[in-house]
């Protein structure tokens, strides 16, 4: 095949593929802010707990860190979702009883503490090495045909996530938690335990965002504290998710696209800029993105795709 | 039905509600005004689970409630509306009603995606309910709006509306008729008096308005700097000395004095 082409698809399958993952990091932080209006500024955190418990897991034994415990693939991932709900709750339990921007703050600490303990205790995940033999499935099968599988296993772990949050948001679950996020005191007087909901919200996203985390160790075969900066991953899901449409798990999934595809095209843009301005560009990106996101939100003050009223489910 | 004893709260150096006891009689409309600042909103949310008291206790229908949660009370048979009214903004009317009922199988996450034909099928019945409530308020028409997009006098009826969707003992109204035009408030008196006499509502209503209050309420109760002045018939009041110059109006001699 020619190699230009070949290159282009690989290249189009790589694009879709971190699609894929932060769609399903979008789906995560919707249940938490589009639906309960959670302020959680620590993805990175639940983030980093699922990709490191993939790689320790999966990874063939090494004496450099724990395990790896050479699970298969697929075993690892609701392992990796148990992990982070489990670390969500506490947290949760908590914070949640702190508003809005305290709860910001506090998830912002948490997740800076998680990466931490991850980057520095050697023994733990190979400190600041990170784990660089994490297993992807269907690689057996080749390039390109591995990738393209994999690319299938992404978006359908994407498409069952969409259509759970779906059933979520137009259920009377999504219904409470609304109208807690829309009113607290007036849910509390109509009989509504908001703390069980937040909490609720809060463990079931953060185990979203573990899954993402997973995925994204598995498809880079590789996670390190580099991996979890907070640009990279609370940064730009909030980007996506603000932009795409919060309370609209279709419009976190197009904020999710829209997003990466600039992202990544600003990548190959920049590497064609000279040598004095390559240093720069990280920063020029994350600029471009601010940019792109004050002029979204100037024409589309809710987003691409505005949250909707739910259909009615009884017939 | 409600019963308040010695309730004190105090915010900063300010006693808001001073030492206040008095009852509610189950089946009543009791009626409590009293000047800007009398402790009445700050006793509503003491009532109602949103606020602590400092010292004192609740009672509702005999059961010692003080410091429950709001939820809890709820639970117990105590529906309230707020002050200023409190809607789901981002919500639809419809959906502002069908939020109300509580135990709602599909509240819990795992029914909604395992046992979706049980919920879809409580929700038909709530749903009914729900019209049936904005049709005898009189606000079907707009039951496919953004609540947030309401009028105010409109929001306090989807409030009304929210507390008769799950059949309370107990009904606080929190200046229902503020911002709400006459000929709908007097729709507002007939339908509360409707509540009372078929259905056995209790109800607790803060008001200003003193022809709403002598339609309704008996009896009256007077507050003042954080106590009760006095209770009584509107009558009684309306001919009590001590009420007129603290709140009815007519205090002129010792404003002159002073």
């Amino acid at each position: 095949m020619d190699m230009q082409l070949f290159g282009l698809i690989m290249y189009a399958i790589s694009l879709a593929t971190m699609f894929g993952i932060y769609g399903v990091l979008c789906l995560g932080l919707n249940l938490q802010w589009g639906f309960a209006g959670l302020f959680n500024a620590g993805i990175a955190g639940f983030f980093a707990v699922g990709a490191y418990a993939t790689a320790i897991l999966t990874s063939p034994e090494s004496p450099n860190y724990l395990g790896g415990f050479g699970w298969p693939p697929l075993l690892a991932l609701p392992i990796a979702m148990l992990l982070s709900g489990l670390i969500a709750w506490p947290v949760g339990r908590i914070c949640l009883g702190l508003k809005g921007d305290y709860l910001a703050m506090a998830t912002i600490g948490i997740s800076e503490i998680i990466r931490l303990i991850l980057k520095n205790e050697d023994w733990l995940a190979n400190g600041t090495m990170g784990i660089s033999t994490v297993p992807r499935p269907f690689e057996s099968l080749g390039q390109p045909w591995g990738n393209v599988a994999f690319l299938g296993f992404v978006l359908l772990v994407m498409a069952i996530l969409y259509l759970a949050a779906e059933r979520a948001w137009i259920s009377p679950w999504g219904r409470a938690m609304r109208a807690i996020r829309d009113n607290e005191l007036a849910a509390a007087a109509i009989g509504k335990d908001v703390v069980r909901f937040r909490l609720e919200a809060f463990v079931i996203g953060s185990m979203v965002m573990g899954l993402g985390g997973a995925l994204s160790a598995m498809y880079f075969k590789f996670i390190g504290s580099s991996a979890t900066e907070p640009l990279l991953t609370t940064f730009l899901v909030w980007v996506m998710l603000i932009i795409g449409g919060s309370g609209n798990n279709r419009g976190a999934m197009v904020g999710a696209g829209l997003v990466w595809l600039i992202w990544s095209g600003t990548e190959l843009l920049t590497n064609r800029l000279p040598a004095e301005w390559i240093t720069r560009s990280s920063y020029m990106r994350a600029l471009l993105i601010g940019i792109l996101l004050i002029v979204v939100l100037q024409r589309f003050a809710k987003g691409v795709l505005p949250e909707k009223p739910p259909r009615r489910i009884d017939g | 039905m409600i019963t308040v004893e010695n309730i004190v709260r105090r915010f900063g150096g300010i006693r808001a509600v001073d030492g206040c006891s008095l009852s509610v009689a189950q089946g009543s409309i009791t009626g409590l005004i009293g000047p800007n600042g009398a402790g009445k909103s700050t006793l509503f949310n003491i009532i109602a689970g949103l606020l602590r008291p400092d010292a004192g206790t609740i009672k509702l229908a005999g059961e010692d409630v003080t410091g429950w949660p709001a939820h809890r009370l709820f639970g117990k048979g105590l529906a309230r509306t707020f002050q200023i009214a409190h809607e789901f903004g981002r919500m639809t009317v419809l959906e502002n009603l069908m939020a109300v009922p509580g135990g709602q199988s599909g509240e819990s996450i795992i029914n909604a995606w395992l046992r979706w034909s049980a919920v879809r099928a409580e929700e038909a019945k709530i749903r009914g309910r729900a019209e049936e409530v904005l049709s005898q308020l009189r606000i079907d028409h707009v039951k496919h709006e953004l609540a947030g997009n309401l009028s105010g006098g409109q929001k306090k009826l989807v409030e009304l509306a929210r507390t008769m969707m799950w059949q309370p003992k107990v009904v606080l109204l929190d200046e229902i008729g503020a911002g709400v035009n006459r000929a709908l408030l007097s729709d507002i008196a007939g339908e509360i008096e409707r509540l009372n006499r078929d259905h056995g509502y209790t109800f607790f209503v803060i008001e200003h308005d003193m022809d709403l209050i002598a339609r309704l309420c008996s009896p009256v109760i007077v507050m003042a700097e954080g106590r009760v002045l006095m209770q009584g018939s509107m009558q009684e009041i309306r001919q009590n000395a001590e009420v007129i110059e603290a709140y009815l109006g007519g205090g002129k001699v010792r404003h002159g004095a002073a």
